[in-house]
């Protein structure tokens, strides 16, 4: 049962850096989309280019965060429930040994280096560092109620964890391993994105419905991004997730149960637009080039396709049974 | 001491003690600010519940508190606050006053009750309470809210009026419109009944029968006592046409023997059957499992509504400080009461008090033993403001003048 699509992903990795590489991979869009389903305790996989669903793999229980390894022959699962990480081999579809996670893992980020994965374990206030090689917990940061988000600065030398309850943005010094500031933010903070040249983290609150911007040298909240749909109640106004074009040219904000993604300009922070999807929408990833954006709807049980130039939603296709997290494998 | 019990927790200190590891900058500067807060309860002897399966427990409202001061502090060792919880729990006939005073004259300023409405309120008028915050977690007499309102307490508990609400936005959503209502003996029951009739009202639903329940049953737990009641409970529904029977029965006296009983078929709702709730067992959504694990964790029990109004008054007190940055009673008041504040808990929507009558905001909880069936304020019930304030007593309608 051969793949020609992960086999024609392997072939475009194999070609060197030649226009007509990029040319032949882009036109193939050989992607795959991979979206962890939280009830359906599964993994379903997509093909990007027809958005039709090639395989569902059973995993462990309540997967939440997906994070690709560095190589993007791993997917790493938060099997919250299971109190562990799956390894999804993406060649086989065949889980692997899992790692150690400590409690409740919900969400996670792989540092630059390839071969840490830092664990925000919602039950015990805790963030775990495990060491992917020797399979084993090498680290453990106390932060505030329900650790949510991750993010891990470019340069790997910065951690920012959130905690819903305790409402704040905790940044760790990836060397000391210390909490070396507290950024209170709104309600219910959840992810902590950071934009590519590393000059920003990006902050969501779900309560809040906001989205903070911090300045990772001063630790001050520099811009403060609120959300308004017309027509909709402002307490279902809720920010989740969040991603940002590597040019910081767009970024995109899951609105949870507003049904929708905001498209806000990055330089002047001002919302553009807002492109109604699937119910409670909550997480969101693009694809290699950023030509696509693929959200993760929880209670419509469906992902939608966003055409990142057109700013427009082209489908949404059905998954699992709550789909949480979504990664997109070249 | 007699006639008194008087705990202290330092619960703060525990936590410092075994949890911190990195010890933030913020905390090393200022760790000194702490904001005490009180738990006042009067111990009532409560009538075991029939069936007797679900023994109320001893803990109750208090172990809410508990956790939320526990939560309190771990923010607060970030922020350099520290929160401590002083409990003071009056014996049945108890002077409730004095262990009032003795709160105030430690210098509290905020205070949760588990109380009955008329202990609570004769705290509340209190010389000594006119510069507290109380938090009412234990009553949810509407006439606190209205005419018995009073400028410094707040209610974290929802009233039956919005318990009410939501239960009937929720009929009607189903269309289930006509409405038989059986209503116990106590007070509380008629006080909930009257809150059933005026979500009634005002949703335009229709009460086809009002019943009160006076039948004695005897010997429930006697061999074949199940015969009398089933007997007895289609007898009491024969002859009406009605979609839903909705039960007022506080104490749980009959509530409970009335499912699969009736003449016809009809689901059950209000006390018992599909209960509207602050709190319930089976709720995990918005990241509720959370708050059940660590409640399941250090209570060694499932959380009640009475634990979570008093969370959510301990929870309130901890979040206006954080956010107001002081541990002075002046700013952290203000706060709570300002148009700012919002405090999640783990229903959805922020929650927030409501300026005309202290009441907090919040999603109503539609459950039954073992499953969430629905959370009203229902996506069909608009409202101008928040579709929050569609549960219970709206500012054009209140009775409420603080004085």
């Amino acid at each position: 049962m051969p793949f020609p699509l992960t086999d024609a992903a392997a072939w475009c990795r194999l070609l060197p850096f030649a226009v007509i590489a990029a040319l032949a991979c882009g036109a193939a869009r050989a992607e795959t989309v991979l979206v962890s389903n939280e009830k359906g305790n599964s993994i379903s996989v997509l093909d990007a280019a027809s958005l039709k669903l090639i395989r569902t793999v059973p995993v462990g229980q309540r997967p939440r965060g997906i994070v690709l390894s560095r190589d993007q022959h791993t997917l790493y699962i938060c099997a919250s429930d299971d109190d562990e990480i799956d390894q999804l081999d993406l060649d086989t579809y065949e889980l692997k040994q899992p790692l150690p996670s400590g409690a409740d893992p919900e969400n996670f980020a792989l540092h630059p280096d390839g071969k840490h994965l830092y664990i925000a374990n919602e039950d015990n206030s805790l963030v775990s560092i495990v060491d992917i090689e020797q399979r084993r917990v090498v680290g453990e940061v106390a932060v505030g109620i329900e650790p949510e988000g991750i993010g891990i600065s470019p340069d790997g030398r910065w951690i920012v964890n959130t905690s819903e309850t305790t409402n704040m943005a905790h940044f760790i010094d990836n060397d000391t391993r210390k909490v070396v500031a507290n950024v209170l933010v709104d309600s219910r903070p959840r992810r902590a994105v950071w934009t590519a040249d590393g000059k920003e983290v990006w902050v969501s609150s779900e309560i809040g419905g906001s989205v903070s911007v911090i300045d990772p040298e001063t630790h001050a909240i520099t811009h403060k991004i609120k959300f308004e749909v017309a027509g909709v109640p402002k307490e279902a106004v809720q920010a989740v997730g969040i991603a940002i074009t590597r040019d910081r040219k767009l970024a995109f904000v899951a609105l949870g149960p507003a049904n929708r993604v905001a498209v806000v300009d990055a330089a002047n922070y001002e919302v553009k637009k807002y492109l109604l999807v699937g119910q409670r929408v909550w997480n969101l990833a693009f694809n290699h080039d950023e030509s696509r954006l693929y959200t993760t709807n929880g209670v419509s049980n469906d992902i939608s396709e966003i055409d990142v130039p057109d700013l427009r939603v082209l489908q949404s296709v059905p998954v699992g049974a709550e789909p949480w997290g979504v990664v997109v494998r070249p | 001491m007699p006639g008194r019990l008087v705990r202290r927790l330092i619960i703060a200190m525990v936590v410092a003690c075994t949890m911190l590891a990195p010890l933030p900058v913020a905390a090393e500067e200022d760790a000194t600010a702490t904001l005490r807060i009180g738990f006042l309860a009067q111990a009532v002897k409560r009538s075991p519940p029939q069936p007797y399966l679900d023994a109320p427990p001893a803990d109750e409202g208090v172990a809410g508190a508990r956790l939320a001061i526990d939560d309190d502090n771990t923010t607060g060792r970030f922020t350099g606050q520290q929160f401590v919880l002083e409990e003071t729990v009056m014996p049945e006939g108890g002077d409730v006053a004095a262990g009032f005073r003795t709160l105030a004259g430690e210098g509290i300023r905020f205070v949760t009750t588990d109380l009955p409405a008329g202990a609570l309120l004769a705290v509340a008028e209190l010389p000594e309470a006119m510069d507290v915050t109380l938090f009412n977690a234990g009553a949810p007499d509407d006439e606190l809210r209205a005419e018995k309102c009073r400028a410094n307490l707040l209610h974290t508990l929802p009233s039956r009026a919005m318990l009410a609400d939501g239960l009937v936005e929720y009929l009607l959503t189903k269309q289930w419109r006509n409405i038989f209502l059986v209503t116990g003996p106590t007070e509380a029951d008629r006080a909930y009944a009257t809150a059933l009739k005026r979500a009634i009202d005002k949703f335009h639903a229709r009460l086809v029968a009002d019943k009160p329940w006076t039948y004695q049953p005897g010997a429930r737990r006697s061999d074949t006592g199940h015969y009398a009641i089933g007997a007895e409970v289609a007898r009491f529904t024969q002859g009406f046409s009605y979609d839903v029977l909705v039960v007022a029965d506080e104490d749980d006296e009959f509530g409970d023997y009335l499912a699969y009983a009736t003449y016809d078929p009809r689901p059950i709702a209000g006390t018992h059957g599909l209960v509207s709730t602050a709190w319930a067992r089976p709720h995990q959504e918005w990241g509720a499992t959370q708050l059940q694990d660590r409640f399941l964790h250090k209570a060694k029990r499932w959380m009640t509504d009475r634990d979570y109004a008093a969370w959510l008054a301990v929870r309130a007190v901890g979040e206006a400080a954080t956010r107001a940055q002081s541990v002075d009673p002046g700013p952290v008041a203000a706060y709570l009461r300002g148009d700012k504040f919002e405090l999640g808990g783990y229903k959805g929507l922020p929650l927030s008090f409501r300026p005309w009558d202290g009441q907090m905001r919040q999603a109503i909880l539609l459950a039954d033993a073992r499953a969430l069936i629905s959370v009203s304020p229902q996506a069909a019930f608009l409202h101008q403001f928040s579709p929050l304030d569609t549960l219970g007593v709206d500012r054009p309608e209140s009775q409420c003048h603080f004085r």
